[in-house]
C-alpha cells in the first residue's frame, strides 16, 4: 500500500501539472493521496499551508464519500468549492489520489474541469501500479 | 500508508493517536506543538471541535531530521475518542503507518480503555491491518494524578487489561505535564520508520 515514486516520475508529473493546469491560469496544484501525504506541490502558494491543505483535503475527500454513500453513489468524481476570489477545485484521480486545483475568478471552472480530466487520465499510470 | 519522494530523498508516514474519549490524545498533541520548535513542526490544526472534544481530528506535521539519508516527515492524527465517531475514526486511521493508544489511567475508565483498544483492533481489521503486525506504542496518561484522591489504575493492571496480549512497548506519562510524550513519540517514530523501510525493502 506504500507509495514510492522516482525522480523520473516526480518530474513527469510536474510537467503534466505545470502544463496543463499552471498554464492555464491555476495558481496552484497539488496532488495528494488519500491518506493525506503531500505527493507533489507547484505554482505560487505564498501564504499557502500545502501541509495542512492536503491533510484537511483528504479527511473533506473522505468525508464526503462517506456521504456519498448514504444516499446510494459510491463516490463523488469531484468537488468544487467557490469563493469570492478564489476557487478549489478536487478531482479523484484512480482509487487513491486527489488532485487540488486553486484558481481564481477570471480563470474558467470549463477549462479547468476539462483540463483537470486530462492531467488525471496522464496521472493514473504513473501512480497506477503503486494503488 | 507511506510516501516515498525519492526526488528528495523523503518518507512521509502518518501516526494516529487513538484511545477513549477524554484521555489526552489531543493534549498530546498541544504539548508536542508548544515543546517543539517551528523548524520542526508546521502548523497544528483542530477542526470541528466542540468545547475541547475531538469531533473530526487534530492534525501535526512535524520534521524529524534525516535517518540513513532520509528525510523523516510525520504527520501525528488525533482521532475523536466518543464512541459514537466510528465513522470518523476509520476515516483517519486510513493509510496508517503507526498508533500511540493513549489509556486513561482514571480507575473509571477501565473498561472504556479496554472497549477502545478493542475497537482500535476491528477498525484496523476492517482495512486488513493486524494490530499485532503494525507498530503500536501505549502511554497509560494521567498519571500526574496518582496521589490525588481521584482513584487511577496501577500501571501493572493496566498491563493486564490492555498489553498483556500484545506485549508492545508502554509509557506512564502525563501528557498535560509533558511526561512521556517525548518518549512516546520517539518510540513510535522509530517503530513506524523502521516498519515503513521493512515494508519497503520486501516489494
Ligand atoms: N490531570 C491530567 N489531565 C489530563 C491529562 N491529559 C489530558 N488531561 C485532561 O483531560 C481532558 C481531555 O483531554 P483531551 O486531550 O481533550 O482528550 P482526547 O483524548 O483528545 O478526547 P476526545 O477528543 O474526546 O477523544 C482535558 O481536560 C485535559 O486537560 C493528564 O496527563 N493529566
Ligand atoms: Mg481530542
Amino acid at each position: 500500500m506504500d507509495l514510492v515514486l522516482s525522480k523520473e516520475s516526480i518530474d513527469n508529473i510536474i510537467s503534466v501539472l505545470d502544463e496543463d493546469l499552471l498554464r492555464a491560469g491555476a495558481d496552484c496544484v497539488l496532488l495528494v493521496d488519500r491518506s493525506g501525504n503531500l505527493i507533489v506541490n507547484r505554482g505560487d502558494p505564498a501564504n499557502l499551508d500545502v501541509v495542512a491543505l492536503a491533510a484537511l483535503s483528504a479527511a473533506n475527500f473522505g468525508a464526503t464519500a462517506e456521504i456519498a454513500k448514504l444516499i446510494g453513489e459510491d463516490d463523488f468524481a469531484l468537488l468544487f468549492h467557490k469563493g469570492k476570489n478564489e476557487n478549489i477545485h478536487f478531482t479523484k484521480v484512480g482509487k487513491g489520489f486527489i488532485l487540488i486545483t486553486l484558481f481564481g475568478k477570471d480563470v474558467s471552472l470549463g477549462l479547468i474541469r476539462l483540463n483537470t480530466a486530462r492531467v488525471t487520465d496522464t496521472l493514473v499510470p504513473i501512480l497506477g501500479g503503486e494503488q | 500508508m507511506s510516501f516515498i519522494d525519492l526526488s528528495k530523498n523523503e518518507v512521509q508516514c502518518k501516526i494516529v493517536y487513538y484511545g477513549p474519549g477524554r484521555g489526552g490524545k489531543t493534549t498530546n498533541l498541544l504539548y508536542l506543538h508548544q515543546a517543539m520548535t517551528d523548524s520542526v513542526r508546521g502548523k497544528m490544526v483542530t477542526i470541528d471541535t466542540k468545547g475541547d472534544r475531538t469531533l473530526f481530528f487534530d492534525f501535526l506535521p512535524l520534521a524529524l531530521g534525516q535517518i540513513q539519508g532520509l528525510s523523516i516527515k510525520i504527520q501525528l492524527y488525533t482521532v475523536p475518542g466518543q464512541v459514537m465517531y466510528n465513522a470518523t475514526r476509520k476515516l483517519v486511521l486510513k493509510g496508517v503507518d503507526g498508533i500511540v493508544f493513549v489509556a486513561d489511567s482514571l480507575k473509571v475508565q477501565k473498561e472504556k480503555n479496554v472497549e477502545s483498544l478493542d475497537n482500535l483492533r476491528q477498525n484496523l481489521a476492517e482495512d486488513n491491518i493486524d494490530i499485532k503486525e503494525i507498530p503500536l506504542v501505549l502511554q497509560y496518561n494521567k498519571r500526574d494524578l496518582g496521589g490525588s484522591n481521584i482513584p487511577i489504575l496501577s500501571v501493572e493492571k493496566m498491563q493486564e487489561d490492555l498489553n498483556r496480549e500484545l506485549q508492545v512497548p508502554w509509557f506512564s506519562g502525563s501528557a498535560l505535564k509533558g511526561d512521556g510524550v517525548f518518549e512516546t513519540l520517539r518510540e513510535i517514530s522509530k517503530g513506524t520508520v523502521k516498519y515503513v523501510s521493512r515494508k519497503l525493502l520486501s516489494r
